[in-house]
């Protein structure tokens, strides 16, 4: 274990992201399998083990501690490993017993029994100081938010891979990911140049997404309109539709398989393709509100209810394989031109096509984007015609332009502490609008704003409070923030009766009187 | 002493003469302020830091290490009248003894002794319980209230051993010879003390310091606090620098200034420093845990060795302290004083004036 809490230390206090991958580049040429291997799928966030939850951890830890000042760590510390790793009661004088290694509590905790698990994490806590504790519990609640991504740790995998593979890049080990499992030692014996490449492209794995860049005004000037199309720009989430070999999975942007809260959509995948497309909620072919699709999202389960009352739709952008033909080199036009022969072949339920915007010129263009103000549309897309389907956010091919942003001038009524990097810092604010003499609060933000702007709303808050609950404060009403936001929806669970979505702070206003800041009914009429 | 002030009018209830006003802490019988936020006529003064310590009061009592910290770094602004008391030493003002004892904080440091009506009342000021070669150490006084601070009442701050931080410090520096480390302290307590444990450690080159450290470096060496050789960072060379060991305020570390040193190594001394993502959002490489204040252990070691009934808790993560002592029967709660150094404030704004460079 000390290896490993050490690697996770280091990389918690390395500032650098070079650091960061020079860091994983030595343990992964240092360690041996399959330590290394159990190390990355920790990174990558692939180990999970039943029954140790930050729930179980919880719980084990105010077995040891007075659970309220269990509570009040936590609040302030803002991350539960952290927490117990350093509350954990020191032992006065170790015991015989040495603390383990990564592979013996991975490989214990793979072996244990139901109700054996957190008997031998409390024994491992014992036996470990609180670096190893840290990373013990890291790595057994899986989500080790210690600012590696999952991109990082393959970044820093193809990086050490160079010496012995020189053609690989991250894409490449992107590519073989997903069919691959932890302790990923046929993936270091290929880097090695020990072995052959994994193989690609079978199964129901995850394919690396193309994503796009926003469309700035300057980017613009330099682009010929002929040479891009343009299709509207979805307020879903982006998912990628696999079936292939019987098997079928449903996975979000980042990869992370959504299939089991949208049997709606994968009982109705009775084909062999890879699909690229926005999942909505759609009744009668009308694309309800965001907040309709929120409903169903981050859910392992869905009941009969939630199916009836959000069904869900895919719209249809690309395609990638069509059966074990990979298409993704072909251009945008012949993959779209394929794409409309397989839907016309197959006209799968619940799904239908995306369809293109023909368009004249920028004039029309930017005349449609700002017209667009009906459910379901975020702006426009633009796609280079000739561009073919590529891993990551490539800049020039695919472009995001998204409509104008409503804004309102808000008052801050409440902040709260944020969390990891931002744990000391009131970061989250709940602001309102007037109502008569009194405000509502209508939403809240925690983005938009610079570090700069950050530390100086965090002073103003702590200048201004006049309250404080826990992690809460409220503050005077005297700083109007205006807020920007996608679109504005009729919402039961808000005491104003109105949801926003995607609100983020726009300016700060440090000159304007609260006393001049918006008023519901302007928020109401933004309804559409 | 007892508790049972309520029910004998002969001896109010130390609430009924200590008073939590908008200016500070407010001895009421005595006329004084403890540790005012805004200018009186009449104010104790624990210890020299600027939250503690304030320009404009017109009648300062405090121990002669403090005064002369606060005549140093206030200049004329310092107030009216000054008036040093000893440590031990004790003072009548309107019906209120007062003493001030040693709280091992910084030097000069001092806890205010408080007796009136038959209570004796202990106001901590900052302190710690241990070793520090710059001030005397803490001694604990039995009272029928303590008021006291709670920078770290939280039982996750936990300070290791202050030679194995420095140790740590050490090893980096062996470890990268080339590079220069850049350590952010506090001008006041900080800085000199982790001279001391360097030097007791048997560090015994040249320390390079930042500007804003080096008056309080003097005024500790003619207070008698052996810091060895000292050098200005400022005006050196970028090529002395390499592999050398330079303190700063933790303001500059990550600032412009720190351009001049070679590759540097940042570290930062501070309690809040055992906090991972505490030093990490702060970009330091190599988070050093030495703090003046006490730490969990501390605090609830001190409730013990005072053995007040009652305790007060000024400022700091009041609720853990305040349930702690509750769970073990002590009647506790907290005076939410604004204006001493905020619960996170060490990680954002540093304290006022000591983190600029001249």
């Amino acid at each position: 274990m000390n290896r490993f809490a050490a690697l996770i230390d280091a990389l918690v206090f390395m500032p650098s992201r070079n650091g960061k991958i020079r860091l994983l580049v030595e343990h992964f040429a240092t360690a041996p399998d399959p330590e290394r291997g159990w190390a990355l799928a920790a990174l990558t966030g692939a180990l999970s083990f039943r029954e140790a939850k930050p729930a179980a951890v919880r719980e084990l830890a105010a077995t040891r501690v007075d659970p309220e000042l269990l509570a009040l760590s936590y609040d302030y510390v803002g991350d539960l490993a952290e927490t117990v790793a350093l509350i954990w009661p020191e032992r006065p004088e170790r015991a015989n017993s040495l603390p383990p290694s990564l592979n013996e509590v991975v490989e214990g905790l793979q072996a244990a029994k139901r109700g054996q698990v957190m008997g031998l994490v409390e024994s491992w806590l014992d036996t470990l100081d609180s670096s190893g504790r840290f990373a013990l519990l890291k790595l057994i609640t899986g989500a080790l938010r210690i600012g590696v991504s999952a991109r990082l740790a393959k970044t820093a995998l193809a990086e050490w891979g160079k010496a012995a593979r020189p053609e690989v890049s991250v894409d490449d080990v992107e590519e073989v990911w997903h069919g691959l499992t932890a302790p990923y030692t046929e993936l270091f014996a290929w880097l090695e140049g020990r072995a052959e490449q994994p193989a690609t492209g079978v199964g129901a794995g995850f394919r690396p997404m193309m994503l796009s860049h926003p469309l700035e005004e300057e980017d613009r000037a330099a682009l010929d309109p002929a040479a891009y199309a343009a299709e509207w720009k979805w307020d879903g989430i982006r998912v990628q539709l696999v079936a292939r070999g019987g098997e079928r999975r449903l996975y979000s942007r980042t990869g992370d398989d959504v299939s089991g809260a949208f049997p709606d959509i994968v009982d109705h995948m009775s084909f062999d393709a890879v699909l690229d497309g926005e999942l909505l909620v759609a009744r009668d072919g009308v694309v309800a509100p965001f907040n309709d699709l929120q409903q169903r999202l981050n859910r392992k389960t869905v009941t009969a209810q939630m199916l009836r009352d959000g069904p869900a739709w895919v719209r249809l952008y690309d395609i990638l394989f069509d059966g074990g033909e990979d298409l993704r080199g072909l251009s945008f036009v012949e993959r779209r031109a394929r794409l409309e022969r397989w839907y016309e072949a197959v006209r799968p339920r619940r799904m239908d096509l995306s369809p293109l915007v023909p368009f004249g010129g920028w004039d029309e263009l930017v005349a449609m984007r700002e017209g667009a103000r009906e459910n379901g549309i975020e702006g426009l897309m633009l796609k280079r015609r000739d561009s073919a389907y590529l891993a990551g956010r490539p800049k020039g091919p695919w472009f995001k332009w998204k409509r104008g942003a409503l804004t309102l001038d808000t008052v801050m009524m409440y902040a709260q502490r944020g969390h990891g990097k931002r744990s000391s810092y009131y970061s989250d604010y709940t602001f309102g609008v007037w109502r008569g003499e009194e405000l509502v609060p209508v939403g809240k933000a925690y983005s938009g704003f610079t570090d700069a702007e950050l530390i100086e709303l965090d002073r103003w808050v702590r200048n201004h409070t006049t309250r404080r609950y826990g992690p809460v404060r409220e503050v005077e009403a005297g700083l109007v923030l205006e807020v920007a936001f996608d679109s504005v929806h009729p919402s039961t669970r808000h005491k104003s009766g109105l949801a926003m979505r995607f609100p983020r702070v726009h300016r700060i206003r440090w000159d304007k009187p609260a006393q001049e800041a918006d008023r519901l009914e302007t928020l109401a009429a933004m309804v559409v | 002493m007892s508790a049972a002030h309520q029910s004998n009018p002969d001896r109010p209830h130390p609430d009924r003469w200590i008073k939590v006003l908008p200016e500070g802490l407010y001895v009421e019988p005595g006329g004084f302020y403890i540790d005012p936020v805004r200018p009186v006529e009449r104010a104790v003064v624990t210890h020299g830091h600027s939250d503690h310590a304030r320009p404009g009061n017109h009648n300062v009592l405090a121990t002669p290490g403090t005064l002369a910290i606060m005549r140093q770094r206030m200049g004329a602004g310092v107030g009216g009248s000054l008036q040093a008391l000893e440590y031990g030493e004790g003072l009548t003002i309107g019906g209120v003894r007062v003493r001030l004892v040693p709280a091992g904080h910084v030097l000069g440091s001092a806890q205010v002794v408080l007796e009136h009506a038959g209570s004796r009342v202990v106001v901590s000021g900052d302190y710690k319980r241990r070793l520090d070669r710059t001030c005397a150490p803490f001694e604990p006084v039995p009272c029928d209230v303590f008021v006291t601070e709670a920078t770290f009442g939280l039982p996750v701050f936990r300070h290791p051993p202050d030679l194995g931080e420095v140790g740590k410090l050490l090893h980096s520096m062996a470890l990268f010879p080339e590079r220069s480390h850049v350590v952010g302290v506090y001008a006041l307590g900080k800085c000199q003390r982790l001279i001391t444990l360097l030097r007791a450690a048997g560090y015994d080159r040249p320390i390079w310091l930042h500007g804003a450290l080096e008056p309080l470096c003097r005024l500790y060496s003619d207070w008698g606090v052996e810091l060895g050789e000292l050098r200005p960072a400022t005006v050196a060379a970028k090529e002395d620098l390499k592999g050398a060991l330079v303190l700063a305020p933790p303001a500059a570390v990550a600032d412009r200034w720190a351009r001049r040193l070679a590759d540097p190594v940042v570290a930062v001394a501070s309690g809040w420093m055992r906090v991972r993502q505490r030093a990490r959002q702060r970009g330091v490489e190599l988070p050093l845990v030495i703090s003046d204040h006490a730490d969990w252990d501390e605090l609830c070691r001190t409730l013990e060795d005072v053995g007040a009934p009652e305790v007060w808790v000024t400022h700091g993560r009041e609720e853990a302290l305040v349930h702690y002592a509750t769970s073990r029967g002590i009647r506790a709660r907290a005076l939410a004083l604004i204006g001493f150094e905020d619960e996170d404030s060490e990680g954002i704004s540093e304290k006022a004036g000591e983190g600029e460079a001249p």
